[in-house]
């Protein structure tokens, strides 16, 4: 196979939230199986635009560099995706970078994604264990439900869901898919069930599960495969249910 | 939280809405509509019996009118709140999403400029029936935008049914939400036939 002999990038910047963003076009040289990070540490190398002038590193977020903590979301190619597991070798060129546009833009390619976070809190996204005694052990999980479970417990908060959501923008408060299926993730497990009405209380208020309109584009864009609108589906039925038991009745 | 009149409940309301009574009435409406193909006496016969139903206003009211009108102002403010991105992701869905929301918009002009020249028109005094709707589509261009009114309003019943069934949490599985895009579609087919079959019965 013939190497390339160099690499183009065009990526969006952005000094800080409040001010313009530029593009700014760099032009890096080829080594065989790169992955966007690498392309990025050989610009902080050498931070010299394709014009020739000297400019400033681009910032990105990165931590673990196997996609599993979801830091470097990014656009790439207009697609939101992880920059360490995207290879250069499978990419068009020119590659187009640009920050996620659903979160505040810190700097270039790094963004704050502080609501997911403050979703996860309004959702209640976690299991209350602690007590003034020990608890003991908690119910056992059938591990037909593990099964599934654990691939609700991939998502890494990275926000390609609620970056390619229609109905996640500034002028709705819907939370997003991710959120939602933490809910679904709590409630099924045994211990995290006996706090469910908690998190289904959460998400029947404004901006929770009706929000959805059902593009379903979450599914199609979650680079863990996991079954996002199943688990919305799976909570408007839990939703429903939980409404008659709070009017009529449990 | 959860308690009392939740968005959760106004939006399940909304999405009920449009399925019971709006797309039961739209579906009656066509498939009495056709009886034009069966010729002008059918049909005259067909809207006389509705036009003389006892408390007919009572049922315009809670049948008809209430609830579209909820089901159309909510539902163009909530049409308003999305963002359409068909250009970056072209999924199926997603331009059904996009669809759902153009027809919604396509069906809300339409069905005031219909009760206006039909509905409001036999309370000023216009003689309802076979003749009206033969003198409203003998214009051409009235006869396109029928056309296109009638077959944005099936799509959005049509499509809004397979959302009202995630939406109650009643297909869950994506098996069965496949099987109901199917029959969503068949459906759609099957109205726009009538439908269109129906409005061509009066030119």
């Amino acid at each position: 196979m013939e190497a390339k002999k160099s690499i183009r990038l065009l990526i969006t910047r952005q000094i800080d939230l409040h001010s313009p963003s530029y593009e700014e076009e760099f032009i890096i040289p080829y080594r065989p199986n790169m992955n966007i990070i690498s392309a990025l540490m050989e610009i902080r190398k050498n931070p010299v635009n394709a014009k020739g002038e000297k400019t400033t590193a681009v910032v990105w977020e990165s931590v673990c560099l196997e996609e599993v903590c979801g830091s470097c979301s990014m656009i790439i190619n207009g697609k939101p995706r992880q920059a360490c597991s995207t290879l250069i070798d499978k990419l068009e060129q020119p590659i187009r970078l640009e920050p996620l546009k659903t979160f505040p833009v810190i700097r270039d390619l790094m963004v704050d994604r502080e609501r997911m976070f403050e979703a996860l809190k309004k959702v209640r996204a976690w299991i209350p264990i602690d007590g003034t005694y020990d608890l003991g052990a908690g119910p056992r999980m059938p591990e037909k439900t593990r099964q599934w479970a654990y691939e609700l417990s991939k998502c890494m908060t990275c926000g390609c869901c609620l970056e390619a959501c229609p109905n996640v923008n500034q002028k709705s408060s819907f939370i997003g898919p991710a959120p939602l299926s933490q809910v679904r993730l709590f409630n099924t497990h045994p211990t995290g069930a006996m706090n469910k009405e908690e998190r289904l209380a959460a998400i029947m208020g404004t901006g929770g599960i009706t929000a959805c309109g059902n593009s379903q584009n979450c599914v199609e864009v979650c680079p863990k495969g996991i079954p996002l609108t199943t688990s919305i589906a799976a909570l408007n039925r839990e939703t429903t249910l939980q409404s008659f038991r709070n009017f009529f009745g449990s | 939280m959860g308690q009392g009149l939740t968005e959760n409940f106004w939006r399940k309301l909304h999405s009920l809405s449009g399925v019971i009574p709006v797309g039961v009435f739209l579906t009656f409406h066509l498939f009495l509509n056709y009886s034009a193909t069966w010729g002008e006496a059918s049909y005259n016969a067909a809207s006389s019996f509705m036009m003389n139903l006892p408390f007919k206003i009572v049922l315009e009211l809670f049948v008809i009118f209430i609830p579209l009108a909820f089901h159309a102002f909510y539902g163009v403010y909530l049409a308003l709140k999305s963002k359409n991105n068909v250009n970056r992701y072209h999924f199926f869905r997603n331009w059904s999403f996009f669809f759902q929301r153009l027809t919604g918009f396509i069906a809300f002009f339409f069905v005031i400029w219909h009760v206006w020249e039909t509905r409001v028109q036999v309370t000023f005094g216009s003689e309802a029936g076979f003749s009206m709707m033969h003198d409203i589509v003998s214009n051409p261009i009235s006869l396109i935008l029928y056309l296109i009114g009638i077959v944005s309003a099936v799509y959005h019943f049509t499509n809004g049914l397979w959302t009202f069934l995630i939406t109650w949490g009643i297909t869950v599985s994506p098996q069965s939400q496949k099987t109901f895009q199917y029959i969503s579609i068949g459906a759609f087919i099957l109205l726009s036939f009538i439908g269109i079959r129906a409005i061509f019965a009066f030119v």
